[in-house]
């Protein structure tokens, strides 16, 4: 019989690694999109995968089961990511600029296999996208992953950012009137 | 009377506004306008690719892991109630889609309409289905299992029920199995809801929120409804 996340954590915490196992098998890569949309780097965002699991796995009793599996790691994932990036800020290791991206990440980027036209479209908007994406702090960045991408609510999101409802909401806002700002234009174009 | 706030727009985007707030979208033209741009944008930006995984990158994170772990003892904790989710209305009326749709089916008419047109039709109706799924889909995972009362829920389940019968039927006609399988993936899960009784209400919810979680079905839905809406809108 196939375990509920919440029947896995259960048994996890008990210290039976296999729930465990079946849990990281489930999520590995919802985990994986939140992390590589948040550092636009494939190798970063193995390195969070594996340092959000062991979080995780530390922190099992800490999990209730009244939040989604997956809600809780993406919690812990969102600040495994801002200290990654706070990280390589300080260190300056990367091609990071501010709160940017690293310049090429597209570039490693592959798309399914979407028709010429689909692909032309998807690639001008994905472009626009990422310059306006480079221009949010970490914070509306990661406040709109989690909303547009992940699908997290408010609360779920001012935990992940260590901050008050309101001013996750105002997070979400201000990202998506900056993004709005700089893509209307440009995908009003894309779209004639 | 008062229009929205810029602000009021993304939370209606989002799910977060009151019943006063979603009647006033619905009935003001210039509010609905430009809620609509605003929706078409942030649609459009879903659209942002993820490096492919393999599929055995679930095991491959566990063999990397697993030489890393200890045993925790367990715990538990008590959380704050979860935040509660308002349904925007249906965008469109479906209902007529679908009688067309199903008109297509059955291909007993001869229609002057073109299969190109047709074809529109039941991308967009397949958006709308899906974008009120979503908003469904969306509450109901963020809903406490221990809360009582989900008869609207349930009465908008049997809805999108039937017209999601139809709409499966149709894609399984058209040949497209990538959508046939996410309306079917749905389906089960609207027809468990649907059918649930609010005495069994908080494990069954429990199993669907679940179910949803694991299937990832939000997502596909969501992934879906977005590229039906891009597929008929360049049509």
């Amino acid at each position: 019989m196939e375990w509920t996340d919440a029947a896995a954590a259960d048994e996890a915490r008990k210290g039976n690694q296999y729930a465990f196992r079946v849990l990281v098998e489930r999520h590995s890569r919802s985990v994986f999109r939140l992390a590589f949309r948040m550092t636009g780097n494939e190798h970063d965002a193995e390195d969070l995968v594996q340092e959000t699991f062991l979080r995780a796995y530390k922190q099992l009793h800490r999990f209730d089961n009244r939040s989604g599996f997956n809600t809780w790691l993406y919690r812990i994932c969102a600040n495994c990511s801002l200290d990654l990036i706070r990280m390589r800020k300080r260190r300056n290791e990367q091609a990071f600029s501010g709160d940017q991206f690293p310049v090429h990440w597209l570039d490693r980027v592959a798309a399914p296999g979407p028709s010429p036209e689909r692909l032309m479209q998807s690639s001008q908007i994905t472009g626009q996208v990422e310059a306006a994406l480079k221009r949010l702090s970490e914070t509306e960045r990661l406040a709109f992953i989690l909303r547009h991408y992940e699908g997290c609510d408010i609360e779920e999101i001012a935990e992940a950012l260590g901050v008050q409802a309101n001013a996750a909401k105002h997070s979400v806002f201000r990202a998506v009137q900056k993004l709005r700002r700089a893509l209307e234009p440009a995908l009003g174009v894309a779209a004639r | 009377m008062i229009h929205f706030e810029e602000e009021q727009f993304v939370q209606a985007y989002y799910g977060e506004v009151d019943e006063d707030s979603r009647r006033h979208l619905e009935e003001c033209d210039d509010c609905r306008a430009e809620f609509v741009r605003l929706r078409d944008l942030l649609d459009s930006v879903r659209d942002y690719p993820v490096p492919e995984r393999k599929a055995s990158y679930g095991s491959d994170v566990w063999l990397r892991l697993a030489p890393h772990l200890n045993p925790e003892p367990p715990a538990a904790k008590s959380r704050p109630a979860w935040f509660r989710w308002w349904m925007l209305a249906p965008a469109l009326a479906t209902l007529v889609v679908i009688v067309f749709v199903a008109g297509i089916m059955t291909g007993e008419r001869q229609t002057a309409i073109s299969m190109r047109a047709r074809e529109r039709v039941l991308l967009m109706a397949m958006s709308d289905h899906l974008d009120r799924s979503q908003i469904l889909l969306t509450e109901l995972v963020h809903e406490n299992p221990e809360s009582a009362g989900l008869a609207a829920q349930r009465e908008k389940a049997r809805e999108l029920l039937t017209e999601n019968r139809l709409l499966r039927q149709s894609a399984v006609h058209m040949g497209d199995a990538s959508d046939a399988d996410v309306l079917d993936a749905l389906e089960r899960v609207l027809l468990d809801f649907a059918n649930s009784s609010s005495a069994s209400s908080s494990n069954k919810l429990q199993a669907i929120q679940q179910r949803i979680d694991n299937d990832a079905l939000l997502f596909k839905v969501r992934i879906s409804g977005a590229d039906a809406r891009e597929k008929g809108q360049k049509l």
